[in-house]
Formats: C-alpha cells, sequence, structure tokens
C-alpha cells in the first residue's frame, strides 16, 4: 500500500515529517517498506525556459539551446528531437547529481560548443524509462520554480506492507486512523454529502441468493447518472494516482481508483447502456463465461459470485469487471456499484480462475460493510465534478450483514497477557480513537467493534490493538526463568543419537551435508521407488517431484556435482528424514554416508586405494558403536537392498530380524543411471530401529575384570572350500573354549593356485586369555586341538600345514 | 721387569685412540685379557719376593682399575659417537606433507540448531518433533488459518495427493503443526522448542523450496508478553554474542497468535556490509506472539485458564548473519569446497560455559 504524506495529511491534522510518521507506522504494525523523497534526488532541478534553439553546427542531431533558468541564461547543448525554442522543460546546472545516469554533471564542450547544463528526460529523473525526448513542462510554470513542486513530485510517497488482518489500512484514511490513536495528529472528519437522486434508477437489481447463499453478496448499493462525459480525469486526480504508482486512465475509472485507495471502497461503474435489463446478482452456473477487464476469457465454475443482467454475467463480484460492460471515452450512462461481497468466496474464486487485482485483495480480507452507502454518496459527487451527468436515487439490495458485536474486556487482562499496566481511562481512549465504542464498569469494559475491524474478534484482539496503540516498546522484559535451578537435558534419546551420529561420521572424516527431502521419481526408483503418496502435486521442478525414500540418493547427486568441480573422492553423510508414506509413522531418521573414489590423494609415503565395501562397513560400525551397541551383539547378513552390488553388500542386524544398517559399493548399473563415476561406497544406518535403552538401568558399569595372567597368542591357517565365511571361521574357534578363548582376528586370507580350484586359505590369530593361573604347555596344545576340531568341523576345511 | 709408568702410559694410549667398539676390544684383551699384559704381571707376582710383591700388587691393582675405568670411558664415548652418526644418517626432510587424514564437518545447520538447542534449553525448553508431511488440519486449520484465509496464500504450499479427514496432505509450511501435537499429547505446562525442516513452494535467490525453522512454545498460568520479550531478547544477545544488542518489537499478524510480533535486531549496513549490532538499521529476525485462544481451544486446552507464547524463527537467516554466509541456496547445494569453509570441526559442540562457537 502506497500513499504520499500530503495524501495521508487530507485525512490527518498533523505537522509529522515522512519520517516520524513511518517511524510511528511500523510501531503500529504497518510496517513500513519505504519511504521515498524524491526532493532529495531531484531537488536541484528547476524549470526551464528555451528562449532560443539553434542547430549545432558540427552535429546534425544536437541543438543549442539558451535556457532562461530563473537566475540567468545558460548555454546548453541538446540531443533531444522534441527540443525547441518557447518550450519550457526541466533544467539541470552544472554541479547537479543526475540519479538516472549515476553522473555528476560538469561544464562541457560537446562537438567544440559549451554547454553549461542540461535538459531532462524522464529517465535522467528516474521517473519512466522514456529518454527518446526531454520532459515538456506547462507552459503557465514559473521560470526557475524546484520541477518537483510543478511535477507534483515533492510529496515523499511511503509504502507499507499489511498484514492480511488490517483491511481497513487498505486506505489512506484507516492509516490516517491508526496514527491519531497513536498521538500523531487529529483524524480530520470525514464529510459525506447525500447527492439527491433525480429519478428512480431504471436499472433495478436483483439477489437471487437463497439463505445458504446470500453472504456471497448481502448488500448491494447501485445508482444510475445519466449524461456523463468521460475523458480524461483532471491534472490533481492525475497526479494523485501517479504519485503511488498508478496510471491514470479515464475519470470515470480513476474515480473508482480514488475511492479504493482513499477509503478502501472499492466500485464497479457499467456502461449502463451495455446492460441488457435489471442486475442479477446470482452463483455462477458452471460453464458460463466471462470476458474480463483484463483481457482474458474465463469458464465459470461452480459457486462463483456473478454480478449478472437479464442475459449474461457481466462480472465477477469483488474480483473482476466485464469487458463489454466497461466504461470508455463514449460511455454516457453509468450504473455504479457498491457491494459487499464474502471474502471467502471471494478467494475462492480469485484462487479457482488465477485473477488476482485490487479488488479481490481487498474483498477476501473484509470490506466494510457500512459503508456502501456513504461509499457511493462521495462517488456520485466526484463523478457529477469530473464528468457531469444526473444521477439517479439509489437502489439498495439486501440488508448490511450483521456486524454488531460487543465484545468484553477485562482492564486486568491487558496486564496479564500483555504484561503492561494501562489505566482504564487510557485504554478507553486508545479504543475510541480506533472507532469503537466502550462502556462498562469498574474492570470490565464492553466494547463495540466499528464495522471496519472484521479482525477483532475476542479479548486478545482487543488487548493487542491497546499494546498495538500504547507501544510494545514499553512492555517491560520478564526473564523466562527456569523452573528447575538447573537445566534438565533438552534432547531426548533419539535426537542425542542423531547428533552422536553426525559428529562420530564428522570425526571420521566425512562431510555433513543437508540435502533436500525430494529428489525426482525416476532416482528414487533406483532405490526402491516412492508410493504414489508421496509423489508432489506441485513439485518447485520435475527433478524434485518425489520424497526421498533414503538419503543415499541426493548423497549420490552431489558428489556427481562435486566430481564436476573437481573433487572426486568426495566423503559425505547426512543425518535426516526418510518417507516410506504419508503417515507420520512412515516418517524415520537415519544416517547415511558414502566415500567416493580413492581412499585419498596420491602421497609420498602411502599409496591411495579404491574405496571398497570394508570401508563403509567401518563406517557404520562406528556410528553403532558410539551409539551404544557392542560389535558381539550385531551379526553380518547378506541381504543389502538392490542398490548396492549384490556380492559387495551386507547388513548389520541385531537378532534375526532387526537390520539396523546396510552397507556396500553400490551398484554399477545405478551408478551408470545416475552418471556418477564409482567406486561409490555406501552406508545406511536405520536410527529408529535401534534398541531403546533400558530406563531403570543407571550409568553405572559392571565392575572390570581384569587377569593378572599373561594372555598367549596362536596363530591357526585353514584351507577352506572359498565360499566359506570367514565369520563362520571366528565363530567357530571363538566357541571351541569360551571361557579361555578371548580374541580372534583374522590376519590374513589368500587364494592360490598352490591350494586348489575354490579354495582359500584363512589364518586367524587366537588369544588365550587365563584367569586364575598360568597356561601349561600342555594346556595350550589341548585347546589348541580343540579350536582346530571346531573349525574344521564347522568349515569342513582343513588345518594348513 | 717391566716399567708400570710405560705400561700404563701404552694402554691407555691404545684405548685412547680405539676407533671404534672392535679396536677397543682388542685394547682390552691386549691389557686384561686371560694373556693380556697386566693380567701377565699380576700372575709373575708370585714370583716376587714379599716385600717388593706388596709394592708392586698395589702398584698394578691400581693400574688395572685405571685402565678398566679409561676402557669405560671410551666405550661410552664411541657409542655417543655412533648414535651422533645413527641420528645424522636417519635424517628426514621434515617439509614433506604428513599422511594423508580426511577432515570431515558439521554442516552449518546442525550446528546452528545446537547453538540455539543450548539456550532454549538453558530457560528450560525441550525438544519435540513432529512429521514433515503433515495433515491440512495440524498445518493450517488448528492454528486458526482457516481455508481461503488469505494468510494462506503467503504459505505456498506443497500439496500430496493424499488425504486426511477431509483436508489435503502437505509439506509442512512451518514448525508450528508440531505445537498443535504438542498441546494435543501433553498438558500445560508445556515449554518445547521444534526444531525441523520447513517446505514452501518457491525458489528464487532469497528463498529455498526447503528450510529449517526453530519454533517454541511456552503454555502455562501466568507467561505473559514480558516473558516473551525477556525469553527473545536473551536469546538473541547470547546467539549472536552481543550483551547490548537492540532488539525491538513490533506488531504484526499471525493467524495463530494474538498479540503477535515481528522481532528486529539492530545492524549497520554502512560501507556496503551488514554488521549487527547498533546501527542505524533494523533487520527482521523472528515472528513471535501469545497464542491465539481459539488454538489452545482447538487442542482442547482452556484459554480462561492457561495462556502462553510462541516463536518461529528461521535457522538459514540466523546462520547466515552470524557466519557471514551469504547466500541462502549453497546450504543445500552439498558443495565441499563450501562444507568445508562454512562447516564446524567435528569436536566443536556448542555448549553455554563452553562458549557457543569455536
Amino acid at each position: 500500500m502506497k500513499f504520499t504524506l500530503a495524501w495521508l495529511k487530507e485525512h490527518l491534522d498533523s505537522e509529522a515529517t515522512a519520517g516520524e510518521v513511518a517511524q510511528r507506522l511500523t510501531m503500529l504494525g504497518l510496517e513500513v517498506e519505504s519511504v521515498t523523497d524524491r526532493g532529495k534526488d531531484l531537488g536541484a532541478f528547476v524549470v526551464g525556459r528555451v528562449v532560443a534553439a539553434q542547430k549545432h553546427p558540427d552535429a546534425d542531431r544536437l541543438t543549442v539551446c539558451t535556457v532562461e533558468t530563473g537566475t540567468g541564461t545558460v548555454q546548453v547543448i541538446c540531443g533531444a528531437p522534441n527540443a525547441r525554442q518557447g518550450m519550457k522543460g526541466v533544467f539541470a546546472p552544472a554541479g547537479a547529481f543526475i540519479p538516472g545516469k549515476g553522473i555528476q554533471l560538469k561544464k562541457a564542450k560537446i562537438r567544440g560548443v559549451d554547454s553549461e547544463g542540461m535538459l531532462l528526460s524522464e529517465m535522467e529523473m528516474c521517473l519512466s524509462e522514456e529518454h527518446e525526448g526531454i520532459i515538456e513542462l506547462p507552459a503557465d510554470a514559473t521560470i526557475g520554480a524546484k520541477a518537483i513542486d510543478v511535477m507534483g513530485l515533492a510529496d515523499p510517497v511511503i509504502e507499507i506492507k499489511t498484514t492480511p488482518n488490517r483491511a481497513d489500512c487498505l486506505g489512506v484514511r484507516g492509516i490516517a486512523r491508526d496514527l491519531a490513536a497513536a498521538g500523531v495528529g487529529k483524524l480530520k472528519p470525514l464529510i459525506v454529502e447525500p447527492v439527491p437522486g433525480a429519478y428512480p434508477s431504471p436499472i433495478r437489481v436483483h439477489l437471487d441468493f437463497d439463505e445458504k447463499t446470500i453472504s456471497a453478496c448481502p448488500t448491494f448499493v447501485g445508482r444510475m447518472i445519466r449524461g456523463v462525459k468521460n475523458g480524461p480525469s483532471p491534472k490533481w486526480l492525475q497526479d494523485k494516482l501517479t504519485s503511488v504508482g498508478l496510471r491514470p486512465i479515464s475519470a470515470l475509472v480513476d474515480i473508482t481508483n480514488l475511492m479504493t485507495l482513499d477509503l478502501n471502497r472499492p466500485l464497479h461503474v457499467f456502461d449502463a447502456d451495455k446492460v441488457a435489463g435489471n442486475i442479477h446478482v446470482r452463483l455462477s452456473h458452471p460453464g458460463e463465461r466471462l470476458k474480463a477487464l483484463n483481457g482474458k476469457e474465463y469458464v465459470l465454475e461452480d459457486g462463483m459470485t456473478v454480478i449478472g443482467d437479464e442475459k449474461r454475467a457481466l462480472g465477477l463480484g469483488g474480483v473482476v469487471g466485464g469487458e463489454e460492460t466497461g466504461c470508455n471515452e463514449a460511455t454516457q450512462n453509468v450504473f455504479i456499484e457498491s457491494a459487499t461481497f464474502d471474502p471467502v468466496r471471494t478467494a475462492a474464486t480469485g484462487r479457482r480462475l488465477g485473477i488476482t487485482s485490487d479488488a479481490r485483495y481487498r474483498f477476501e480480507r473484509g470490506v466494510d460493510p457500512a459503508f456502501l452507502v456513504p461509499g457511493i454518496e462521495i462517488a456520485t459527487r466526484l463523478v457529477l465534478d469530473l464528468c457531469g451527468g444526473e444521477p439517479s436515487e439509489i437502489v439498495v439490495a439486501g440488508a448490511e450483514p450483521q456486524w454488531r458485536r460487543a465484545i468484553p474486556l477485562r482492564v486486568g487482562r491487558v496486564t496479564s497477557l500483555a504484561g503492561v499496566k494501562i489505566p482504564r481511562p487510557d485504554i478507553e481512549r486508545m479504543l475510541r480513537a480506533l472507532g469503537c465504542e466502550v462502556d462498562g464498569e469498574g474492570d470490565s469494559l464492553s466494547v463495540q467493534v466499528p464495522s471496519w475491524r472484521a479482525d477483532i474478534v475476542g479479548e486478545a484482539c482487543l488487548v493487542e490493538e491497546v499494546v498495538r496503540i500504547h507501544g510494545y516498546d514499553r512492555i517491560q522484559p520478564v526473564p523466562l526463568t527456569n523452573p528447575a535451578s538447573l537445566p534438565r537435558p533438552a534432547v531426548d534419546t533419539n535426537q542425542r543419537r542423531r547428533g552422536i551420529a553426525r559428529r562420530t561420521l564428522a570425526g571420521r572424516g566425512l562431510v555433513e551435508a543437508v540435502t533436500f527431502s525430494f529428489l525426482s521419481a525416476p532416482v528414487a526408483e533406483l532405490f526402491g521407488g516412492v508410493p504414489p503418496s508421496l509423489r508432489l502435486v506441485n513439485p518447485i521442478s520435475a527433478d524434485l517431484d518425489a520424497m526421498r525414500p533414503g538419503l543415499l540418493p541426493n548423497l549420490i547427486t552431489a558428489s556427481g556435482r562435486n566430481a564436476a568441480h573437481g573433487i572426486a573422492d568426495a566423503a559425505l553423510f547426512e543425518v535426516g528424514p526418510q518417507y516410506a508414506g504419508d503417515k507420520p509413522e512412515d516418517q524415520s531418521q537415519g544416517a547415511a554416508g558414502i566415500r567416493v573414489g580413492q581412499t585419498g590423494d596420491r602421497h609420498w609415503a602411502e599409496r591411495e586405494r579404491p574405496v571398497d565395501a570394508f570401508d563403509a562397513k567401518a563406517d557404520a560400525l562406528a556410528v553403532l558403536s558410539a551409539l551404544g551397541l557392542t560389535p558381539e551383539s550385531v551379526t553380518i547378513g547378506h541381504e543389502a537392498p538392490a542398490w548396492y552390488h549384490p556380492g559387495r553388500s551386507g547388513t548389520l542386524r541385531q537378532g534375526p530380524k532387526t537390520i539396523l544398517a546396510a552397507f556396500g559399493e553400490i551398484h554399477p548399473r545405478v551408478l551408470a543411471r545416475m552418471d556418477v563415476k564409482g567406486p561409490v561406497a555406501a552406508f545406511e544406518i536405520f536410527l529408529d530401529r535401534l534398541p531403546k535403552p533400558k530406563e531403570k538401568r543407571g550409568a553405572a558399569r559392571p565392575p572390570l575384570q581384569l587377569s593378572a595372567f599373561q594372555p598367549v597368542a596362536r596363530d591357526f591357517a585353514f584351507v577352506l572350500d572359498s565360499d566359506v565365511p570367514a565369520a563362520t571361521v571366528v565363530r567357530a574357534a571363538r566357541d571351541a573354549d569360551k571361557a579361555l578363548i578371548g580374541e580372534v582376528r583374522v590376519f590374513d586370507v589368500f587364494a592360490g593356485a598352490a591350494l586348489g580350484q575354490g579354495k582359500k586359505s584363512i589364518a586367524v590369530n587366537v588369544v588365550l586369555q587365563p584367569k586364575d593361573r598360568t597356561l601349561t604347555d600342555q594346556e595350550i596344545d589341548q585347546v589348541s586341538e580343540k579350536i582346530v576340531a571346531s573349525v574344521t568341523r564347522a568349515t569342513g576345511g582343513a588345518l594348513r600345514t | 721387569m717391566q716399567d708400570v709408568p710405560k705400561l700404563r702410559s701404552e694402554l691407555l694410549a691404545e684405548i685412547e685412540t680405539a676407533a671404534d667398539l672392535g679396536a677397543l676390544d682388542s685394547a682390552r684383551v691386549a691389557a686384561l685379557g686371560k694373556k693380556g699384559r697386566i693380567t701377565e704381571l699380576l700372575k709373575s707376582l708370585g714370583t716376587l719376593a714379599p716385600e717388593e710383591r706388596k709394592a708392586r700388587g698395589a702398584a698394578l691393582n691400581t693400574l688395572r682399575d685405571e685402565v678398566a675405568a679409561a676402557l669405560e670411558a671410551r666405550k661410552s664415548a664411541l657409542a655417543e659417537a655412533a648414535i651422533d652418526s645413527r641420528l645424522q644418517d636417519e635424517r628426514i626432510d621434515v617439509t614433506l606433507p604428513s599422511r594423508p587424514e580426511r577432515t570431515g564437518r558439521i554442516h552449518p545447520i546442525s550446528e546452528t540448531i545446537e547453538e540455539c538447542i543450548q539456550i532454549f534449553g538453558e530457560m528450560g525448553f525441550t525438544i519435540a518433533e513432529g512429521p514433515d508431511i503433515e495433515d491440512d488440519w495440524h498445518n493450517f486449520t488448528a492454528l486458526n488459518i482457516p481455508p481461503d484465509h488469505p494468510a494462506r496464500q503467503e504459505h505456498d504450499t506443497f500439496y500430496l495427493p493424499g488425504e486426511r479427514e477431509g483436508g489435503r496432505m502437505v509439506l509442512r509450511t512451518h514448525t508450528s503443526p508440531v505445537q498443535i501435537r504438542a498441546m494435543q499429547a501433553r498438558k500445560p505446562p508445556l515449554r518445547i522448542i521444534v526444531p525441523g525442516r520447513t517446505f514452501r513452494c518457491d525458489d528464487d535467490a532469497t528463498h529455498s523450496p526447503m528450510f529449517h525453522q526453530v519454533e517454541g512454545l511456552v503454555v502455562d498460568r501466568t507467561t505473559h508478553m514480558g516473558h516473551l520479550k525477556g525469553c527473545l531478547i536473551e536469546f538473541c544477545r547470547t546467539f549472536f554474542g552481543i550483551d547490548d544488542l537492540p532488539v525491538r518489537f513490533r506488531p504484526s499478524y499471525f493467524p495463530f497468535t494474538e498479540p503477535s510480533a515481528e522481532v528486529d535486531i539492530g545492524c549497520s549496513r554502512e560501507g556496503g556490509g551488514l554488521k549487527i549490532g547498533h546501527g542505524k538499521d533494523w533487520l527482521e529476525i523472528l515472528g513471535c506472539g501469545m497464542v491465539n485462544p481459539k488454538v489452545l481451544e482447538n487442542c482442547g486446552i482452556d484459554p480462561a485458564v492457561f495462556q502462553g507464547f510462541a516463536f518461529g524463527l528461521g535457522v538459514e537467516r540466523i546462520s547466515m548473519l552470524k557466519y557471514g554466509i551469504p547466500d541462502l541456496r549453497t546450504f543445500y547445494e552439498s558443495d565441499l569446497r563450501w562444507l568445508r569453509y562454512y562447516g564446524f570441526p567435528a569436536l566443536h559442540v556448542p555448549s553455554l560455559v563452553g562458549g557457543l562457537e569455536p
């Protein structure tokens, strides 16, 4: 919402400057977006008259102008085709700053002839893009006067952002009322002089609704004016509209725009000669068509408010008028509409048809339902003044909807809700200044809310009004004390686990990424796909049209982007949500990471190698271990999802069913489809599946048992079929004597011709940890035999000799 | 009879000139070995007269001790020299790069959220969470934003095909629906913050289709706007680390709060850059207000008894302001160059007592 300071002061008796007004508006909740004071930039320019104009001796397109500036006569070289003797223009003296060009003007020789200033175009004054010709000022402009005064630009323009609740401030008068309530000047009375009608309106208005639908247009006030002459509006009106960025069109259109901006009373003016019979306000017939004033044709849907005549739709109430019955230069007889339209229906109509208009913007926020008649009277007077004509009596269809309501307000509520004590007389004064009627006894007030404040519906709204006018800055801050003297943990187990996972992975050299929750459906297909319920109806682009089923796809895509920047060996992770459906329980939290390409850059001391499944396994195990799982409680499975390399992937399970994590190399076909160069070693941890810690177990750990006797280590190598998993060997060795065997480590794996086809060798180092005495050689030999027997039994292999 | 002083000088000279441990050992054998010169002389003592034997025995013993000490001293000297020589051989070029290790980073969004949790946690808030995919009722209607309310147009909403209880499924446009879930699940007093992902169908230089918010909600019997101001002023000053940071509350509108406010912090734009703190300008950083009685009612909480405040702040926005990150969209690009530059060390966990920033 834009207005000028002078316009504001038509309603507000005040000496306040633009700066003071702006500061107060912001603190009233009418946030000032900008204050444009063109006097600052354009103040140096004056009205100049070209007393002589001659062709430049050395340039065909240039004119040597002698300009009278009020303080003297100077010579100016001008390139504009309209520079000519006798005209008045905007003169910029040497030394002035030209905002449209961003330069400081200097005296100069142009093609050998002195130029001591400039005659300006609109572009040079930053008024428009127009730069073909120089500005021509009216013949009666005073030479030497400030150009901004003559051009009506001296008035500072203020632009505010209005929140959706403040429909009343979509007119300058509403803004003035708020300022007056806050003590910035006094609201001037609005004079409404009814214009007597000379004859009954030949056009009648029918509201064709039933009880259920009458809210669509409860009231419609109309009036015929015969014999108008529509043409350009007078300068004062044109200037007013121009000053806030509106283009003047014709007197009749300009009047409706003025009524909208000044008093927030949108009107519509029909060319009465094009209306067939009477006006019927009704709901739309599905499929009927309307050619709107914006030049587009719309096919109406069910439930839209139509202003029609006997034959057709003339316009959509509160949204847009029709082209056929619009006014133009030839219009002689008009019918003015001043009506109330339902905010919800207006919004729905506008949304469904995709129409935004000043009318819609206001009606969907709520227009004063008690200002229809005063509005049409003020508009009638303007039409008579500017276009002449003879008005009919007004026609009123329907009745003013019930808007009167009394809201109770306890004086003490202001203190208990807003934390500020305001005496009752002050509260009453502020509310009255906003247009409320206040009565009641003692602490209890009864507040009648004005017709233009549909947003005030309860006591809290009244408290807001009072403290808003009083000033939020006068509310004393009070510390929000912690109910306990020391804070309790703010995070629960799940949130804590995410934090630990994050810092563990970052500590292992992976870089945290935060990627979108969406991706493209074809990429999602590579990772298990998404159900139809997770396909966005209105995606921002085709590559962001599905909710992600997991965290890996976006990370892998990101590694491709990084490779394009020259970082081929990315190591990235993300901790965040993934989606299996649209129900709350379908969302789960995961931690996933990838390592791409080589383990590192080439280095003088250490060979880099391609990343592999064991890098991913280590990452996953590190996180699980940081989250309190012991390695013994996790078993390795082979059933990793399809996007992993089938022979180079696995799962980390707890018990037979719960898969805590998957890891491995990403399937080369998936990488090819994503256009990413591998290898990519990846893991996914399903954080929500981790066992919950037992509530009652405290932080204390069982006592540590340390043996005083030296451990003994022995190595064993077995020749096995090549498909025997190492885990089977380790488990069998450990099971040989659980009391004595502390640890079993695989330290060598190899396959070769010497072992035979389909065979491999696995060597383990077994640590024997006696608890009560030192082992004898005989005991060691016995355990060794048990280990060999256990492993060969479990694997069908043999001790390698 | 051999002359002891001469023998002494010969043996000591031999020891002194031994160039390595081998030569030194030869000298030892030559002097003190089974057939060494001193050993031989000591053996011959028995042939002497008692008087002479005593004097000569004493002299030889002294000589033996002296030679042994010289051998020991020379041995140490040679060992020292050997170490020195080894150290000389073992020199490396310490300017070579050390073995490679990868350095991870924490994303600024995670770090900023943790900073918020630290501050609000100190004030007794705990974290609540809710789903990113919401139904219309939780995201809008329960928050006093009925269908076709103008405020809905300001939420560029992503829709999903499903429906729940007659409303469409949406990607939550703010973290506020978690207020509703928390109030439905628990009775007051409530003091929660909700960090999380939010979504708007908007994509330009200053908007991203996904961003993060931290929502706050306090509901009890007595919390008023003074507490709201106290809480958020304290937050802003602690978060930005400026004890006297100007914080301004001005009236605004959110359907789910009444009265509503927007919060600005002081800043200066002089000289082109943006500096948080005292200055001529204000910068909007969050929205807040007293919980609208209708919202309490929608959650089955009696507004005649309970009241409180709510706020919502943009994580990326405060992160950008605090850490000087110029472009919103770069947060989600996963550009390693950016992540390494703006990210945080793994072990820097923000805390109030240990310091919020690294």
